[in-house]
């Protein structure tokens, strides 16, 4: 499976909602929709999933803001 | 020399003025001179903490050489190897300071920490903050003059708004262009012109004027059930107000003068009292605090919470983390019960919170949500945060104990 979908899986779980990958520049911070706690599982999702170490220093929000964002983030530390 | 509290009087401000004319000059002829930089941020922090302050001085020094001093320990440590027991050491030794100026007046009421200076809590964070981005391999040298700069940045020195080492250096190290200058001076002086409103105009109506009337009047009236009465309650309001807007107009005056240095500290407030619930209201108030809280304690433990698999359940962690994270802001405070009070109030509101957005998320169909029931939501939680001030304002504690 490729980094995209891997990625919208991860997020589609963790916020239960099904349609992000029609708004994938949405702020997911802004709107609530992804909170410190969703952030963390993410994260370690991220590791288990496709091994991508993201200590929580690295983590600005700013960056990592929507599911695009989230993506082009994935695919630069990969 | 003078003594003068930061922004306190028209002095400062005539002093700080001039003092910065010469690096506006600079900055628009795309020149930053350091050297005059640290003499204005000398000067300042002379006129802090000379005269009767002077102890303050003398602990300041001490501090920033104790922190720096352990902080330089612990990155050439860390390049070699990376132990949990001795981040942690190094953790507990930088918040030491800290922990012993909060208990020497619970211990001995009355007096003061001869370690303690007007600052100390907020430095706290940011040395606290350098260890941990040490640690994850975020800071990978110790630069002696970049920590200095960092934590004697006098326009923030007192109280904050909280900035990150990474962050400070890159604006301090960059010359920024023209334009962009331009239009940070264009936001320090609407930062400073909004500050003298909300502190001297607003903060003085409602903080010098009115609270003394509605404390008096509440002292007057007890007796009744807790001894509430509608004396009470103003104080509640007036309080509240009166603390966002001299708080908010502090850091709009902090924010203000670290543009003019070409430093772009983070904002502090952003309308608070529109939130339509607690969590984005922590998003809002001083959020400099609350986000150093929200990554480096509650993300870390919720981090290592679910990485070592302590429990399952993932509300719980979630809850431990908010619990964790306000009594901390609490004790933070200060060691007396209405802080802590104050954290573990917020603790349960959050905790509660999450409980709701969890039901409203599964059960999205029923629940009718439009603008109404948004201006409801931001009224209610309005109301929630002046009782929360109510108890953080120590009046209940005169109000019940004295």
């Amino acid at each position: 499976m490729d980094i995209e979908n891997t990625v919208l899986d991860i997020l589609t779980d963790l916020t239960g909602n099904d349609d992000l990958k029609d708004t994938m520049d949405l702020d997911l911070f802004e709107t609530g929709i992804l909170d410190s706690m969703a952030t963390v599982q993410m994260l370690l999702e991220l590791q288990g999933q496709l091994d991508i170490e993201v200590p929580v220093s690295e983590f600005e929000r700013t960056e990592w803001a929507t599911p695009n964002k989230i993506i082009a983030k994935v695919k630069e530390l990969q | 020399m003078p003594n003068l509290q930061p922004y306190a009087n028209p002095t400062y401000f005539l002093i700080l003025g001039a003092a910065l004319i010469p690096l506006i000059i600079g900055f628009l002829n795309g020149k930053r001179w350091h050297f005059y930089e640290t003499l204005v941020s000398l000067i300042f922090l002379i006129l802090i903490f000379d005269g009767d302050k002077i102890e303050q001085g003398y602990a300041l020094i001490g501090y920033v050489l104790f922190e720096g001093a352990l902080i330089w320990g612990y990155t050439v440590y860390r390049q070699k190897k990376n132990s949990t027991l001795l981040f942690n050491l190094a953790v507990v030794l930088a918040i030491m300071p800290l922990v012993i100026v909060k208990f020497v007046p619970f211990l001995n009421p009355g007096s003061n920490s001869i370690i303690g200076f007007l600052g100390i809590s907020y430095l706290t964070f940011k040395a606290v903050g350098m260890i941990m981005e040490t640690r994850d391999g975020s800071i990978k040298k110790f630069e002696p003059w970049l920590f200095l700069q960092f934590m004697l940045f006098f326009p923030t020195i007192s109280s904050g708004p909280i900035d990150r080492y990474r962050r400070f250096k890159k604006d301090y190290l960059k010359i920024p262009d023209r334009d962009h200058y331009i239009e940070m001076l264009g936001k320090a002086v609407h930062n400073l012109m909004l500050g003298f409103v909300y502190k001297f105009i607003l903060g003085y109506f409602f903080g010098t004027l009115l609270l003394p009337r509605l404390a008096h009047l509440a002292m007057a009236s007890r007796g009744g059930f807790l001894d509430l009465s509608w004396g009470v309650v103003g104080y509640m309001y007036v309080y509240s107000l009166y603390l966002f807007f001299d708080f908010a107009g502090y850091s709009l005056f902090a924010i203000g003068t670290s543009y003019i240095m070409g430093v772009e500290t983070p904002i502090n407030f952003n309308k608070p009292f529109a939130s339509p619930n607690i969590k984005e209201f922590w998003n809002r108030w001083h959020m400099t605090l609350s986000f150093w809280f929200r990554d480096y304690i509650y993300m870390r433990l919720v981090f290592f919470l679910m990485k070592h698999k302590v429990t399952k359940n993932r509300v719980l962690i979630a809850n431990l983390g908010y619990l964790t994270l306000f009594l901390l802001m609490g004790f933070w405070h200060g060691l007396t019960w209405y802080y802590i009070a104050y954290g573990l109030f917020h603790a349960i509101w959050i905790i509660l919170t999450d409980v709701w957005l969890r039901f409203k998320k599964k059960h999205k169909d029923q629940i009718i949500s439009n603008r109404w029931t948004n201006y409801l939501a931001i009224f209610a939680t309005f109301n929630t945060v002046c009782f929360s001030f109510l108890i953080f304002s120590g009046f209940l504690d005169k109000l019940w104990f004295h």
